[in-house]
């Protein structure tokens, strides 16, 4: 399966190489561009170094080569806008939602971008309603279904209007209707997304790109429709076609 | 599996709910110095100061023995004053043998553990009262707001949160473990004192661990939204009128109740 060129006008990552202090290589030369707009699945076997490219977007850890967000260098100096640019969300809820109640985790972005209190409640309501979560603004976040948490947790990030939404394994541990509700609000986000996930059913109905990754490597990036159709390709990276 | 036996608010639309959380940690903190300065034996103003709790029950709603009910919980921690009974040079009015020592109850020790059981029994109560009538992130704000340090407050908030999933994972942890505690027949299960003892002492190992890697994955959760090493908050409470009235009358009535335990 060959690697696609995309021209990047959101991200463009080059040459990413990094291994962990305990010197296990999780990223091997890693290069793809995104472009506005797009929602693209990253998929491949646990341990293919899906969730450290991830933390690599925002500057979490910090690799060899080169990435930029939006035209700008991942350098320490920009690491703020660019986390602000970058909606990171964790595959567990209740690592991603730290504060008591919902408002506080939908405002801790915001508030920590800096913006006038005014602006934080405006942001909190319209992130709360893009996810259509208003009711729950005043919850306690340990009192929240997975599937609410997961939704929340999508808020949390854009209520920063990032430019690029980043979810590791969005579906994971949801019932069909929570699965079924996350599905129709990730495909009526106007946002560019970078997702990774086991879910092939939701690949196939959600992204028309899909980027393969295995032993550090992107093995494919392309249509998701021909990556999907490559059965024995498929097979060889410990994936199954849905 | 959800755990929040914690959680001790119960929602109502009373006038002490209503208050704004600052006067209400405010006044509880008042009201427990107050009770430490009272002296020994001044048994009007320790009625007062029950009257002034039961009052507080009663304006919040909650019935009028609601913080009597759940204070019995915070008895044991009195004994730890149980030395004064001896200590306090007075008239004797009884005495023991315990072990190898002459236990002498003076009337002066007396006085002073009973006093102290009370001081600390009516503090217990009101605090009882304040998380019973305030949501716990509402108290976390209000100590952020009178200047309590962020480190603190962070902390509290932090161990709020988790207590939750930690106790969820505690619960997860038992139970897999009560899964696979069986018998083959006709023998004894169980294993001996010592074996289990270095089970549990994994399981704890175990917690940690999970609770070590996940304080981690939050850090990262909090630097990918900006965290820069100083956490902000917003500012949601208002003083109004009514806060100011209530604030006044509390600090008249510990007034009195300080004057009537020193005439």
């Amino acid at each position: 399966m060959e690697v696609m060129e995309y021209n990047g006008d959101i991200v463009k990552v080059s040459d990413l190489h990094f291994a962990y202090p305990d010197e296990h290589v999780a990223l091997r030369g890693i290069s793809f561009n995104l472009c506005e707009g797009e929602k693209v699945a990253l998929v491949g076997p646990n341990g293919a170094g899906k969730s450290t490219l991830m933390l690599q977007l925002n500057g979490i850890l910090d690799g060899r080569g080169a990435i930029e967000i939006g035209g700008l260098h991942l350098t320490r100096d920009n690491l703020p806008v660019i986390r602000s640019m970058v909606g990171l969300v964790f595959q567990n809820p209740d690592d991603q939602l730290f504060s008591p109640t919902v408002f506080e985790d939908v405002a801790f972005g915001p508030l920590h971008m800096g913006l006038p209190e005014e602006e934080v409640y405006a942001r909190v309501d319209a992130a709360l309603e893009a996810v259509r979560m208003s009711a729950y603004r005043d919850r306690l976040s340990h009192h929240l279904s997975v599937g609410e948490k997961k939704r929340i947790a999508i808020a949390t990030v854009l209520s920063m209007h990032p430019k690029i939404l980043i979810l590791d394994e969005p579906s994971a541990g949801l019932d069909p209707r929570a699965r079924r509700t996350l599905i129709n609000l990730l495909r009526d986000l106007p946002i560019t997304m970078l997702i990774s996930t086991h879910d092939m059913r939701l690949v196939q109905e959600l992204f028309p790109r899909t980027i393969v990754m295995d032993g550090g490597r992107i093995v494919a990036d392309g249509l998701t429709k021909e990556i999907l159709e490559d059965e024995a390709f498929l097979k060889e990276h410990g994936l199954e076609k849905p | 599996m959800h755990s929040d036996a914690f959680d001790r608010y119960h929602h109502k639309h009373s006038l002490i709910h209503q208050l704004d959380p600052r006067i209400k940690v405010l006044i509880t903190v008042a009201f427990i110095i107050s009770n430490a300065l009272l002296p020994d034996g001044a048994w009007v103003a320790f009625l007062l100061a029950w009257g002034f709790v039961l009052v507080a029950n009663v304006l919040s709603q909650l019935g009028i023995g609601y913080t009597f009910r759940r204070s019995f919980i915070a008895l044991p921690f009195a004994l730890a004053a149980i030395t004064v009974l001896f200590s306090i040079p007075g008239k004797p009015i009884g005495s023991f043998q315990f072990l190898m020592w002459d236990m002498t109850v003076t009337d002066a020790g007396l006085l002073r553990f009973v006093s102290i059981v009370i001081r600390s029994w009516l503090s217990v109560q009101m605090a009882i009262l304040l998380v019973a009538v305030t949501e716990f992130p509402k108290i976390v704000h209000a100590l952020t707001h009178l200047r309590v340090p962020a480190v603190i407050t962070m902390i509290i908030s932090f161990l709020y949160r988790y207590l939750f999933v930690l106790t969820d994972e505690v619960m997860r942890l038992l139970r897999a473990r009560q899964a696979r505690s069986a018998a083959s027949p006709g023998q004894r299960s169980g294993g001996s004192l010592g074996w289990r003892a270095r089970i549990a002492g994994h399981m704890a190992g175990q917690l940690f661990l999970r609770s070590y890697e996940r304080s981690d994955r939050i850090y990262n959760a909090m630097l990918a939204r900006g965290y820069k090493g100083e956490l902000m908050t917003i500012h949601p409470h208002h003083f109004e009128r009514r806060d100011w009235i209530i604030c006044v009358l509390c600090i008249v009535g510990m007034i009195i109740m300080q004057w009537t335990g020193r005439i």
